[in-house]
């Protein structure tokens, strides 16, 4: 398979800053991709250095093969929906999802005949004429993207896309993005700090810390194994288990991750602590136990007796599910 | 909310609004009065002939032309060069950025006699003759400053990602500038214009250092109040001067009073 976007050692520094550091990076064609990671992680910075809005003070970029690290932005085949939209004020709808036409030299009829055909791609046949102004934030967030996706870009490049939008409205443009995307066959690039999004969206996503990839890999990667505490934080499903604890239930002196499907309880074990909180969650209930100082985290199934809060139990489980991991 | 303001407060308002006032209407008035030699108040009569007297006098018409041509020239200027200065400023960030804006805004805050001395001394070093031109760059250096703060406010309330987007999209600067940035910055541009015509249409220091033989407007009005004959056509020329300052002014208010249109459109 053709490499979309490669990244080899790719760092973009600002002063002492090292906001992209040694980046490696391939994201395969027609995938979805997602960047995850806290605020200040370097994920911004890499879509900006696909875009072409950074320049790489060292190490190579290249799009479909071909180095790009000194293209400028208007001359690169990739296209941006940007976090806060960016559409154009003076402009109304259909001028704007025209305007990438319109400045390649595309005549008038034709590139209104285009734009009229992405409104309706994106569902806003009627809007043509209304100004960004008098939309909701979901409908400019589509003009935005009938907007990127009419210059027909070889790899869409999302900036937090869906971050302004509430809890519904984003559900439901999850789904509608990840049906554009397989119907169009795109490259997507998807920049996000919520690790639902990332983990239910993506078919492949890299975890970003500090400038560096912490960890990249298919969801089910990142979420049963992941690489380093920072992941199993970020991730924040996984129960986290410092060296003392993992040697305690069996395994060498080392970090390790346990997810709470795989943590059952037990009367008796190595390990046991005090049930702190409760929660039912319809298909079981999550029961968090205090393990001297750890809190760990197991889901009993419904039908199976739940312990009282306060209640002490041991905890048990597959020694194949105890993922071990590096201490970054 | 609205306050009750004490009623001594309400007469020193109004004393203030009138003291401020009341002396362009006497302008105005005195432009009908009978008597040609001194401002005697009440005018003993009234009269329109001073307009039909100052529209036959000849030495009105070069000074006129002279004023609206400076004005009109130094304007030109002013909205290009300001425009660009602002475009780099409002984008760039560098070493010293601050002290730059501070250079380009200092010709407003500067007397005008200190520029207009350190012009005509700069023309007299460089053995440049004094003439249209030399007016034109005197009032130049304060046009752009008026210009350039007009831009460089609506540029900073433009959401910056509109730049991008259009580079993204395929754009080359000028594109950008042409399609995304000027339209943009229209009305300000118009109401920075508007301002620097009438600030230069009515010049008189700066002008009087730069000029060398020639007069414009406000220097003729100046001449002409020391003789005392046809005082009222001096009334005269000022109505015609208040009218193309004012109106310019009023039209750039309402120019940018309105300007939220552009801002707040980010998100």
């Amino acid at each position: 398979m053709t490499a979309a976007v490669e990244f080899q050692n790719v760092s973009r520094h600002f002063g002492t800053v090292r906001a992209v550091d040694g980046v490696d990076l391939t994201i395969a064609e027609g995938s979805f991709f997602a960047m995850l990671g806290p605020s200040g992680s370097g994920k911004t910075t890499c879509l900006r250095l696909i875009s072409g809005f950074e320049k790489p003070t060292s190490g190579a970029i290249r799009i479909f093969g071909e180095d790009v690290s000194q293209t400028p932005p208007h001359l690169r085949n990739v296209n941006t929906v940007f976090q806060d939209y960016a559409l154009f004020p003076h402009m109304n709808v259909r001028d704007n999802v025209a305007y990438g036409l319109m400045v390649k030299g595309m005549a008038k009829g034709p590139r209104l005949r285009k734009a009229e055909e992405m409104l309706s791609l994106v569902k806003l046949d009627d809007y043509g004429d209304r100004k960004p102004a008098q939309l909701s934030g979901g409908q400019r967030q589509r003009v935005a993207l009938a907007r990127a996706l009419v210059n027909e870009p070889r790899v869409l490049l999302l900036d937090e896309p869906l971050g302004a939008l509430d809890l519904k409205l984003r559900e439901a443009m999850q789904d509608e993005l990840k049906a554009l995307q397989k119907r169009l066959g795109l490259t997507f690039v998807f920049v996000t700090h919520d690790q639902h999004e990332a983990l239910s969206m993506a078919d492949s996503l890299a975890v970003f810390n500090e400038g560096k990839i912490a960890q990249i890999g298919t969801p089910q990667d990142i979420y049963d194994r992941p690489a380093t505490r920072f992941v199993a934080d970020f991730v924040g499903s996984s129960n986290v288990l410092p060296p003392d604890l993992t040697r305690a239930l069996g395994g060498p002196s080392q970090w390790a991750s346990l997810r709470p499907e795989a943590t059952r309880l037990a009367t008796t074990g190595p390990v046991s602590g005090t049930v702190t909180a409760l929660r039912y969650l319809g298909s079981g209930t999550r029961v968090v136990i205090d393990a001297g100082g750890t809190e760990i985290a197991a889901l009993v199934p419904a039908g199976q007796p739940v312990p009282a809060e306060g209640a002490t139990t041991a905890i048990a489980f597959e020694p194949s599910a105890l993922h071990l991991m590096g201490t970054a | 909310m609205r306050s009750d303001a004490s009623w001594g407060l309400k007469a020193a308002a109004i004393g203030g609004l009138l003291f401020l006032h009341l002396p362009i209407l006497l302008i105005f008035l005195y432009a009908f009065t009978t008597e040609e030699r001194s401002y005697a108040f009440p005018p003993p009569g009234l009269t329109t002939e001073w307009f039909a007297v100052a529209w036959n006098r000849e030495d009105i018409w070069p000074p006129l032309w002279l004023s609206l041509q400076v004005a009109a020239i130094a304007t030109v200027l002013a909205m290009i060069l300001g425009t660009l200065a602002a475009a780099a400023m409002a984008r760039a960030s560098f070493f010293g950025r601050d002290q730059i804006s501070l250079l380009i805004l200092l010709p407003i805050a500067l007397p005008g006699v200190i520029t207009g001395m350190s012009l005509r001394s700069a023309f007299g070093i460089m053995d440049i003759p004094f003439s249209t031109w030399t007016i034109v760059l005197g009032h130049a250096t304060f046009c752009i400053v008026i210009v350039y703060n007009n831009a460089i406010a609506r540029m900073r309330r433009l959401s910056g990602g509109i730049l991008e987007a259009s580079a993204d999209l395929g754009a080359n600067s000028f594109q950008t500038f042409r399609y995304v940035l000027l339209p943009n910055l229209g009305s300000a541009l118009l109401a920075g214009g508007m301002l620097a015509f009438a600030l230069s249409f009515d010049e008189v220091i700066v002008t009087t250092f730069t000029a060398g033989q020639q007069s414009t407007l406000p220097i003729w009005m100046l001449n002409e109040l020391v003789r005392p004959r046809q005082r009222p056509v001096t009334n005269v020329v000022a109505i015609v001067v208040f009218a193309a300052t004012f109106v310019p002014i009023l039209i750039a208010y309402y120019l940018t009073r309105g300007g939220s249109e552009t801002a707040g459109m980010g998100k």
